[in-house]
């Protein structure tokens, strides 16, 4: 229309997850179509199998395992198997999956179609749980213009699992999904792979799924063109807490932690991050310049988790914080296993008598004696956690804590949370 | 080739016979649930390992053997 002569976008340009158009004509128009021959073309499948593994994304559901070493595992399964969409992200302070499948859903569903092709599933179930119904409506405006385009090559349907934080754990999601309890199962071997019925089952989580909806279509170099050296690609992330502008952002692998902070307009000098999500770590501000990226938060002790900051104000209480997460996530225990359905109450009962300044004399080695008896002893990993999450605390506010234990709580430990929970949690 | 313990901690309901017949190898943490560490099982306690097994009112113990520390 103006120029005859269109400049290509810059390659790095190219793999951005938000922000594009949401309908499928304006995704196709951007993207391009989905051309997937299912179990035809193996040069096909070889190609987006050598993309994966040269992109290096890793699962941005929490467990960050590397997608091509999951898809070489999920590519031996015989035919006829299912592609789990992962929607269900129980995390309180994380958005970004609600985001990702309201603003991209033909992203997310096209890395499915692509998945479901490489180890020849028969169909996709998208899960959504009960009560995120713009979520699911959003998906489901996406899939019938797919339905009347005859765009997709195997099924999409949507499926609504109870909204509880353990409720998307891999194989909590795949038992639901069987029509079993949806709880977590104990799995010694994860190589093993998760069954819906007779047939396996393959769960990733959305984000990574529009991940792999762009590197299948583009190849590696736009993802690789993203990020640090440690870790390529853009990523979602959750700002919360003492910010203005609450909310998900995209931003390169290996962002500062600040910088992301910042995209939220913090109202107040921040004392420290809760970086990863309630079962991820607090980080203090000699470490508010790392790298949004595995390698990098390993080094601090911390973890990437599912792509959380959230924003610790001067005016907030870490022990009180910490003690109120402990609650939230002793209540959000699937139940099943003794040493999380005791030991996270019994931990979470201590942080509050620290956080009101009524500790008695052995609460910390108690504490500290139970955060280890705790770790590691769940059929998942929610204990495990809770663990880091209150040792990184004892960690970051050990002069907050000092003055708690001698019985000298900071003035705002009553102060309202500046965390997101779905209902306020009391410390008396 | 290793033997090792594995609790089932989803069926483990703390009956605790398995630490009563294994002290060396298991303990019981306050609210009477099994903790293993990840040591080899030594010979000497396959024996009673393999009645631990047995004897679990939850079937929560298994024995497995590891070609390889993981």
């Amino acid at each position: 229309m103006s120029s005859s002569v269109r400049e290509a976008p810059p390659r790095s340009e190219l793999h951005r997850l938000l922000g594009h158009p949401i309908d499928l004509a304006g995704h196709v128009a951007t993207h391009g179509p989905l051309a997937v021959a299912m179990g035809e073309h193996t040069s096909w499948q070889g190609a987006l199998a050598a993309s994966l593994e040269a992109s290096g994304l890793a699962g941005r559901g929490g467990g960050g395992f590397p997608s091509s070493i999951k898809l070489a595992a999920a590519s031996a399964y015989r035919h006829g198997g299912t592609l789990v969409v992962n929607g269900m992200e129980g995390e309180p302070a994380s958005d970004k999956d609600k985001v990702v499948l309201t603003r991209a859903p033909h992203l997310v569903l096209d890395g499915a179609q692509f998945l479901a092709a490489l180890c020849r599933a028969r169909e996709v179930v998208v899960c959504i749980p009960t009560g995120r119904n713009g979520v699911a409506a959003a998906v489901q405006q996406a899939i019938s213009e797919r339905a009347v385009a005859r765009y997709a090559r195997v099924s999409e349907t949507i499926v609504r699992p109870p909204d509880r934080f353990v409720a998307g754990e891999e194989s909590a999601l795949a038992s639901w999904v069987d029509g079993r309890d949806g709880l977590p199962v104990f799995r010694p071997d994860k190589s093993v792979p998760l069954r819906i019925g007779k047939r396996p089952a393959l769960v990733h989580n959305a984000e990574t799924l529009a991940h792999i909806a762009l590197i299948a279509r583009h190849g590696p170099e736009p993802f690789l063109a993203r990020g640090l050296a440690e870790e390529r690609g853009t990523c979602l992330v959750t700002v919360s807490g003492a910010v203005a502008q609450p909310g998900v952002v995209e931003v390169d692998r290996g962002t500062p932690l600040w910088d992301i902070a910042l995209r939220g307009t913090p109202t107040e000098p921040a004392q420290a991050l809760l970086v990863g999500g309630y079962g991820g770590n607090w980080v203090g501000p000699q470490h508010f310049a790392t790298p949004y990226a595995s390698v990098s938060l390993r080094t601090i002790g911390a973890s990437a988790g599912v792509g959380v900051v959230a924003v610790l104000g001067q005016s907030t209480c870490g022990v009180a914080e910490t003690a109120r997460i402990a609650r939230y996530l002793a209540g959000q225990s699937a139940g099943q296993c003794g040493p999380c359905v005791l030991g996270l109450p019994a931990i979470a009962d201590d942080l509050a008598r620290l956080a009101r300044g009524q500790a008695d004399g052995g609460l910390m080695a108690r504490l500290q004696r139970r955060l280890i008896e705790v770790d590691g002893r769940g059929a998942c990993r929610h204990p495990d956690g809770a663990v880091s999450l209150v040792r990184s605390a004892l960690d970051v506010f050990a002069g907050d804590v000092g003055a708690h234990l001698r019985g000298e709580p900071c003035a705002h430990w009553r102060h309202l949370s500046s965390l997101p929970f779905p209902r306020p949690i009391t410390l008396t | 080739m290793t033997l090792h313990i594995t609790i089932d901690p989803v069926a483990c309901d703390a009956y605790g016979y398995c630490a009563e017949l294994l002290p060396e190898a298991i303990v019981l943490d306050e609210w009477g649930y099994p903790i293993v560490d990840g040591r080899p099982l030594p010979a000497e306690l396959v024996a009673l390992a393999t009645r631990a097994v047995r004897d679990c009112p939850r079937r929560a113990i298994t024995v497995t053997r590891k070609t390889r520390a993981s």
